[in-house]
């Protein structure tokens, strides 16, 4: 018998592959951070010349209070957000459960298609196509006027895509036996959602919440097709300063941005993985104690 | 003709309390899980479907439980017929194969969920949650969640809970499917007692033989969608009516010959090997071809010939091929003449043999006038 | 008795089927108002003559006359005219460019994610997601930042005297000037959709079973040959995945050209935008929509077929 191969042959060996490794992650985190570190640097260059640095100020940020062109925009964003957050996760569990629960219906792959494609599909498409449509009804009935309203039907066209995706891998996942037991134990079918099924997909509604109302508050292009005069969202605003050239006022609301939502994330992950600790540390407890 | 006994039920006095009449279920494109099947249950009885995987018993208890509705049929209870009730309508509950306990509730809650659903007054439920909780032992752990329990733990759990509301029947899907194999031997016992101590008529499902033939009153073999053959353990053991019973329950050698010789008082058939005298009563016709069932523990092995009343019959050499040793028995494979392997098992009654058998022994291998099954099917 | 137990049957098989017809008819009947019937609309429309602001009717009934008039003077338009064509297809190639950039970084840092330490994976995984919920809008002005006169990436380049090699490639306009180019514009692409690479490819590769890895070792495999037997067929559902969430996109991108692309980069998003905003030739815009959708069919049917088969496996 030869003796034991080596599990690498050849130029690679395990060392230099932990170093590629861990160069290559480097190099790609660096690389997704680079413009956010460089967005908060430069919101407190103290010159209105990007790129030239002139001293340290908190003047963008006190600016941004008395910019009412802004604050409006983000305002409206927010109540879009909001509503499309909301009216995102009803759609997406209705859809959800239809993909899931009912195997056969008519025309599933057209409704399977239709709640993948908005995914995928570039918005220039969706925001055109949709606008056309609203104009056509508001020719006839007169209703609805482009505004707010309009932005949040297209935002949750988007939105109802993504929390369906979320939704529906969290439903497959559950083991439909519970379903059943509490069936078997006198919950009629209404019972059986808001007691069982609910309780167990709420963490995947609570991200597909939070998913759709990023989506909504970030999004330019359908709201650019499907606002109206006066309904300007705070991406759009931020849109047009930024075509005109570098405005450190935009540094300044992208780093607030950036402080939320890293906020939000690192306090999510850390509750996750917490719970996740604890549920494996019970679990080990119980079955040493066995029987 | 009848090759033995006819199957007979235990037969109740009283009318039987459910009654599973000529239920088919066809799921279409050719797949009839439950096929023309008819069973009567008593009340009381520990009621177990034997098969192994796809031979509808799981559909047939699913059936019991509501969630599938039968294709054509009926299931009787006490006169009338539940075919089309919604589970949460009907007076049974079910015990889940991979128990089903809600995550998110507790113990105490997991066991009051069905008690709640009736509208029992708090107070009424706390009472019978903490009495259920006895029953199977758990009453420390009233406000633990099912992943701080163990394998064990979660399945008394739902044992609980399935009895929490005192059904007219409970139902068992595999119940002791996901346990090993010491824990097993230990939850049979403890599960008959507390099913018994109840009283709740139950219907088990299983494909484990052991299972089904320590905790059951009564079995019903299923294959393919049918039944094969309802009876009490001993009789689904010692007299199976087909072959496919004869070898789906234990280990059995199945030699078949022809009927040569038919005496008042006894029989003599003819195998590739030897020739059989069975002694109970079977009439037949000479010259019919049946199969002649002998249990391993049935048959005994010696060194020299043995002297039977009835030599010739009943015995045969042959010729060790190989052999198993279990600790507690050893199962011998004795080739005979004809290249048949004849499987004999003997018990190990003292610790260390002088003459021991071993691998190319030859050795005679006899049995009793009473130890035959003769089949037709 | 019986007759209460039939009805009780009866209104059981009611409530099962009302509540089914809510459950998938509501999603079902908003994503036909919302989202069918607006593509049959632009359909229409692209066909429509535009009167000023109204459309003439399609179909219009006088006299006793039914008349259908179809206007494809624009279909002609864009396949006669050399423009429409050219920009059609860079969309395409920039598209295809990003995506393969995207599949090149990405597919090793998801792989090495994948490969970290269990403890770690995690923290990776958050690492990742965290640029991808902030603004995307936001980190693309960044890189106009970034790669402006005297941005920190564009002194680092001009620097390692990369400028000459682009320059020489086409891919910018002068040395030392990267913005507003094509280097610009499949950077910027490559950057913002490099998440929607990296999840797919992680989700299928973290949930590949390593053991299948260490028997073809076993079998004489080396850890190369192993990666693309193994590996890399195994992955192959993420790596369809990741191209069309990257792809498809891509090809009518409006908001990345219009930031960090220049005169240079034709791509169809911001004509359509053009059609509409700037020219207010609705079924003009029209008509580009319809032929970018057309485009986009072959890959959106495999992107669906890949969801299909996706949801088949979890069951």
């Amino acid at each position: 018998m030869n003796a034991p191969r080596t599990r690498s042959r050849g130029v690679l060996s395990p060392a230099f592959n932990q170093w590629f490794a861990r160069g290559w992650l480097a190099a790609g985190y660096v690389f997704l951070f680079l413009p956010i570190v460089a967005l908060v640097i430069y919101s407190f260059n103290d010159s209105p010349i990007p790129n030239k640095w002139a001293g340290f100020t908190t003047r963008w940020y006190t600016a941004l209070v008395k910019d009412r062109e802004m604050l409006a925009g983000l305002w409206l964003s927010l109540r879009i957000a909001f509503y499309t957050a909301c009216g995102s996760v009803v759609l997406g569990t209705l859809a959800a459960f239809a993909l899931v629960k009912y195997r056969r219906f008519t025309g599933r792959t057209l409704f399977t298609g239709m709640v993948n494609a908005p995914l995928v599909m570039p918005e220039v498409i969706i925001g055109l196509s949709l606008l056309l449509m609203l104009v056509s009804v508001q020719r006839a009935t007169g209703f609805p006027e482009r505004g707010a309203l309009t932005i949040w039907m297209g935002h949750l066209l988007l939105g109802m895509a993504y929390a369906t995706v979320v939704i529906q891998a969290r439903l497959q996942d559950l083991n439909p036996q519970l379903e059943e037991a509490a069936m078997d134990l006198g919950a009629r079918p209404l019972q059986v959602f808001t007691l069982v099924t609910l309780p167990m997909i709420a963490q995947s509604i609570m991200s597909a919440w939070l998913l759709t109302f990023t989506l909504s508050l970030d999004d330019v292009v359908l709201s650019a097709f499907l606002s109206g005069p006066g309904s300007t969202t705070m991406p759009l605003v931020i849109f047009s300063r930024a075509r005109l050239g570098l405005n450190p006022s935009v540094n300044a609301v992208a780093t607030i941005t950036v402080a939320v939502v890293a906020t939000g994330i690192v306090v999510a992950s850390y509750l996750i993985a917490r719970n996740e600790r604890n549920r494996t540390r019970d679990m080990a407890a119980a079955s040493r104690a066995g029987g | 003709m009848s090759a033995a006994t006819p199957t007979r039920a235990a037969a109740p006095a009283a009318p039987p309390f459910l009654q599973i009449q000529d239920v088919v279920k066809d799921f279409g494109g050719g797949a009839v899980a439950v096929n023309h099947v008819s069973i009567d249950i008593a009340k009381g009885e520990i009621f177990a479907l034997l098969g192994s995987s796809g031979c509808g018993k799981t559909t047939l208890l699913r059936m019991l439980a509501g969630f599938e509705t039968p294709t054509s049929g009926r299931i009787v209870l006490e006169g009338r017929d539940i075919a089309g009730m919604a589970p949460y309508d009907r007076p049974f509950n079910m015990m889940f194969q991979s128990y089903a306990l809600f995550p998110h509730l507790t113990v105490f809650e997991n066991i009051a969920f069905g008690l709640k659903r009736d509208g029992m007054p708090k107070d009424q439920i706390a009472a019978r949650v903490e009495a259920m909780l006895k029953l199977v032992q758990l009453g420390k752990y009233a406000q633990r969640k099912p992943h701080q329990l163990s394998g064990g733990q979660q399945q008394r759990v739902a044992l609980a809970r399935s009895l929490a509301k005192s059904p007219q029947m409970l139902l068992l899907d595999e119940p002791l499917g996901a346990l090993d194999k010491k824990l097993r031997e230990e939850t049979q016992i403890e599960l008959v007692n507390i099913i018994e101590g109840v009283g709740v008529t139950c219907v088990m499902v299983t494909h484990d033989q052991e299972e089904a033939m320590t905790m059951a009153t009564r079995i019903a073999v299923m294959s393919e969608g049918r039944v094969l053959q309802v009876g009490p353990p001993s009789e689904i053991y010692e007299t199976p009516a087909t072959r496919f019973v004869a070898d789906f329950i234990g280990n059995v050698n199945m030699m078949e010959g022809t009927l040569t010789k038919d005496w008042p008082d006894h029989v003599i058939i003819s195998c590739a090997d030897c020739t059989h005298y069975v002694g109970h009563g079977i009439t037949g016709t000479e010259g019919m071809a049946v199969g002649v069932a002998v249990r391993p523990e049935k048959i005994e092995l010696s060194r020299t010939e043995p002297a039977g009343e009835h030599s010739p019959h009943n015995k045969v050499r042959g010729t060790v091929k190989d052999l198993s040793y279990f600790g507690s028995f050893t199962v011998y494979h004795l080739q005979l003449a004809s290249g048949a392997v004849l499987k004999v098992s003997e018990s190990n009654v003292a610790r260390h043999r002088d003459e021991q058998l071993t691998w190319g022994d030859t050795a005679w291998a006899h049995w009793a006038p009473t130890a035959q099954v003769v089949l037709t099917q | 008795m019986k007759s209460a137990m039939k009805s009780a049957t009866k209104s059981l098989r009611a409530m099962f089927t009302r509540g089914r017809t809510v459950v998938i008819g509501t999603p079902y009947a908003w994503l036909l108002v919302f989202f069918l019937l607006p593509f049959l609309i632009v359909l229409k429309i692209s066909v429509s003559e535009m009167d000023g602001v109204r459309f003439k009717d399609v179909l219009t009934f006088a006299d006793g006359l039914m008349q259908l008039t179809l206007k494809f003077s624009n279909y002609v338009f864009i396949t006669q005219d050399d423009l429409y064509f050219k920009t059609y297809w860079s969309s395409l190639i920039y598209a295809a460019s990003t995506t393969f950039f995207c599949l090149l970084i990405g597919y090793p840092f998801a792989y090495f994610m994948a490969r970290a330490k269990p403890r770690l994976q995690p923290a990776l995984l958050m690492l990742v997601m965290l640029p991808f919920w902030t603004s995307f809008l936001l980190r693309v002005y960044a890189w106009k930042g970034l790669l402006s006169e005297n941005g920190w990436v564009a002194d680092v380049l001009t620097f390692l005297r990369i400028d000459h090699l682009l320059l020489a490639g086409g891919l910018i306009p002068a040395l030392d000037r990267y913005m507003n180019s094509p280097f610009s514009l499949v950077l910027g692409m490559t950057y913002t959709y490099l998440p929607f690479m990296i999840l797919p490819l992680y989700g299928n590769l973290a949930k590949m079973d390593l053991r299948l890895l260490e028997a073809a070792q076993d079998l004489g495999a080396t850890a190369f040959t192993a990666f693309w037997k193994v590996t890399v067929p195994l992955s192959k559902a993420g790596i369809i995945a990741g191209s069309m969430l990257v792809f498809i996109p891509c090809v009518g991108e409006f908001v990345i050209p219009e930031l960090l692309g220049g005169p240079q980069t034709l791509m169809i998003g911001r004509v359509l935008w053009d059609e509409f905003f700037s020219n207010n030739d609705w079924p003009m815009a029209s008509t580009v929509a319809v032929v970018m959708i057309v485009l986009i069919l072959v890959p959106l049917a495999i992107f669906n077929r890949y969801q299909a088969q996706a949801q088949e496996l979890r069951r």
